[in-house]
């Protein structure tokens, strides 16, 4: 095969990579096989990514087709700036949180259980990334599944630890796989109607056709599905749980990549397949994504204040960033979208690093991490607690870091559509962010009994900095991101 | 024939869909026994296999086999290709909840969803805020 054929077969790589090395890393007789498969699918995987993202520079945009059927008949990998921004993200933040999986992961799971968690491992990884590359509407519910299954198996190896685990694990799997179904429900109105599953197909289709109560019910059923995956407010209840009660890694994994796949989705449904309609995507962002989106921001703020375990803490915040990103996508604008897509972006970063550092906490102290068992660590664990605060001020939006950048463009977005009440809505949840990241901050150098230094493993920290300084790079030189998120803002909403 | 009694007929596929659909969704939402729960999430995703198997069927249309002939109708065969997926996806949900609840069974010692989260309250911190975890979980 040579170097030409490769590229040409990137798009299927990007997933294909961590998808056939899942079954051999289940295989693996020891731990570290595993961890190095896992490396090795999450690392070609982004190495794909970035190549993808080199190949749609000027907005250049191709597809792949899988076993070479054309569509509409076959099912196609679409590759534009859109696609290849979300899945670059993607990949980045799997293999650096592959990288800090090592050692933390054997922490906290069997042994012989670790090469099936790799396994599980990859298999979200590609399952996420497919759900962002297919251009097929019912290949997406397909990736869905895979993607939300495997990330049961993660969160339920948590009860190696903590039994309660299971049920977080549970609950996840009943309330995805009831939104999957409804996707798939929607598809089937879609379906029905049109003939058609290709989404770019379904684009030219939709506007033609002459049910269009069917086209809306269809619409409503594909969104509330997807509203479930992405954890919008108020179907976001299996996500606190889910990664409160994982392995440490893995609610990184999850935090920093697994909700932005499908908010990735919603974008692409509501401005991509049914941008024939605009005013039923415009109805559903005014009316639905946007208080829903403001709901999630101040109910998942608020319940962080009062949190005290720190990783459901965490999680809630997820569930307030999210409604950022929804509250760009609301917006339904070019300039509301890019904001929505930087925030994708910094997000990953912002979470992805806190999670790791608590994570990092969770090694050093063998218990679970909450305000109580993190006093003092600012001074027994300096280097990792160092990088947690980056992150932290990054998630509150201080200048400087990338989580200003978010705040700025979505306030720009917000300052171009007029809507000075969400702006000030907006300014209150990052003032209010900024108390419960003050309430850490504080326990983090109490006085206490045990100040002993604890022994940092780089393993755990080096992936943290590297993240960190991520936030500082792209808060300082935002470039690569905003560029990013504006092409494939623009490519969306069909100006480029 | 009446027309109620026509409408019934004629969308008889429909009207049993959409009794299974709203069955097994609230079977999931209501019952306390978390195998119960997977029956209703099974009943509840078969019901969206009868429906994609109903929108293929063309009246008087045969299988979908190319004959001599060439001017049959054919049902359209793409929804039972997408169904097979569908039920091969439900499969593996299922499996994996029944799996997870023997788990559960095996840490907490019951299956019921009320005992189960009391338990898991129990596991919290006394002085943490139990009561609105449990209103998360059982949505």
């Amino acid at each position: 095969m040579t170097l030409a054929q490769v590229i040409a077969n990137l798009p299927a790589l990007v997933v294909a990579i961590p998808l056939l090395l899942a079954p051999v890393a289940a295989l693996a007789p020891v731990a570290g096989l595993g961890w190095l498969l896992a490396v090795l699918g999450t690392g070609g995987a982004l190495f794909s990514a970035v190549m993808l993202m080199g190949a749609t520079t000027g907005g250049k945009s191709f597809s792949y087709f899988l076993g070479s059927w054309p569509p509409p008949w076959g099912i196609e990998f679409v590759v534009d700036p859109v696609s290849a921004f979300t899945v670059l993200v993607m990949s980045a933040l799997a293999f650096v949180t592959t990288l800090f999986a090592r050692t933390a992961l054997l922490a906290e799971i069997a042994e012989e259980d670790a090469g099936k968690a790799y396994s599980a491992w990859l298999l979200a990884c590609g399952g996420l990334s497919g759900l962002v590359m297919t251009g097929d509407a019912f290949n997406l519910f397909v990736f869905l599944e895979i993607s939300a299954l495997s990330s049961v198996i993660l969160i339920a190896l948590g009860a190696g630890r903590d039994r309660r685990a299971l049920i977080a694990g549970y609950n996840y799997l009943v309330i995805g796989a009831v939104g999957a179904t409804f996707y798939v429900i929607g598809v089937g109105f879609i379906y029905a109607v049109t003939g058609s599953l290709n989404m770019a197909d379904l684009a030219d289709r939709i506007p033609q056709v002459p049910q269009t109560t069917v086209v809306m019910v269809g619409f409503g059923f594909m969104m509330a599905g997807l509203l479930v995956k992405a954890a919008i407010f108020p179907v976001h209840v299996w996500l606190p749980a889910s990664y409160a009660f994982a392995p440490s890694a893995v609610s990184a994994l999850l935090a920093a990549i697994a909700t932005k796949a499908s908010l990735y989705v919603i974008a692409r449904v509501m401005f991509g397949v049914f941008a024939g309609l605009p005013d039923l995507a415009g109805f559903a962002a005014e009316f639905i994504l946007v208080p829903l989106a403001l709901a999630g921001i101040f109910l998942g703020t608020i319940l962080a204040i009062y949190e005290k375990d720190i990783k459901k803490l965490l999680a809630f915040s997820s569930v307030a960033q999210i409604g950022y990103i929804a509250l760009g996508f609301g917006l339904a604008s070019t300039a509301g979208l890019a904001a929505g897509f930087i925030h994708i972006g910094n997000h990953a970063l912002i979470k992805g690093g806190l999670f790791l550092a608590v994570g990092g906490y969770a090694v050093a102290l063998g218990s679970r991490v909450n305000l109580g068992s993190m006093a003092g660590l600012g001074r027994r664990m300096p280097v990792t607690t160092t990088g947690f605060l980056i992150c932290g001020l990054s998630l509150v939006g201080l200048p400087l870091t990338a989580g200003f950048i978010s705040k700025l463009y979505l306030v720009r977005a917000l300052l171009e559509a007029d809507m000075i009440a969400v702006l000030l809505l907006v300014m209150a949840s990052s003032a209010l962010s900024v108390v419960y990241l003050w309430k850490i901050v504080e326990v983090l150098w109490h006085k206490t009994e045990n100040d002993s230094a604890v022994a940092e493993q780089p393993a755990l920290y080096m992936p943290l900095w590297i993240i960190a300084i991520a936030n500082l790079w792209f808060g300082v030189a935002p470039a690569p991101i905003v560029d990013g998120a504006q092409r494939a803002a623009m490519y969306l909403t069909g100006g480029l | 024939m009446s027309a109620p009694v026509s409408v019934i007929l004629d969308s008889w596929n429909y009207l049993v869909v959409i009794c299974l659909m709203m069955g097994g969704l609230f079977i999931v939402i209501s019952q306390n026994n978390l195998v119960k729960k997977l029956v209703g999430l099974a009943i509840f995703q078969t019901s969206v296999f009868l429906f994609y198997i109903s929108v293929g069927k063309m009246a008087g249309g045969t299988a979908p086999i190319l004959m001599k002939s060439g001017d049959a109708a054919y049902s359209n065969p793409l929804p039972h290709v997408l169904i097979l997926t569908a039920i091969v996806v439900g499969v593996a949900t299922t499996a994996l909840g029944l799996a997870l609840v023997l788990r559960i069974n095996a840490a907490f010692g019951s299956i019921e969803d009320d005992e189960v989260l009391a338990m898991k309250a129990a596991d919290g911190e006394p002085r943490g805020r139990r009561g609105e975890d449990d209103a998360e979980d059982q949505q």
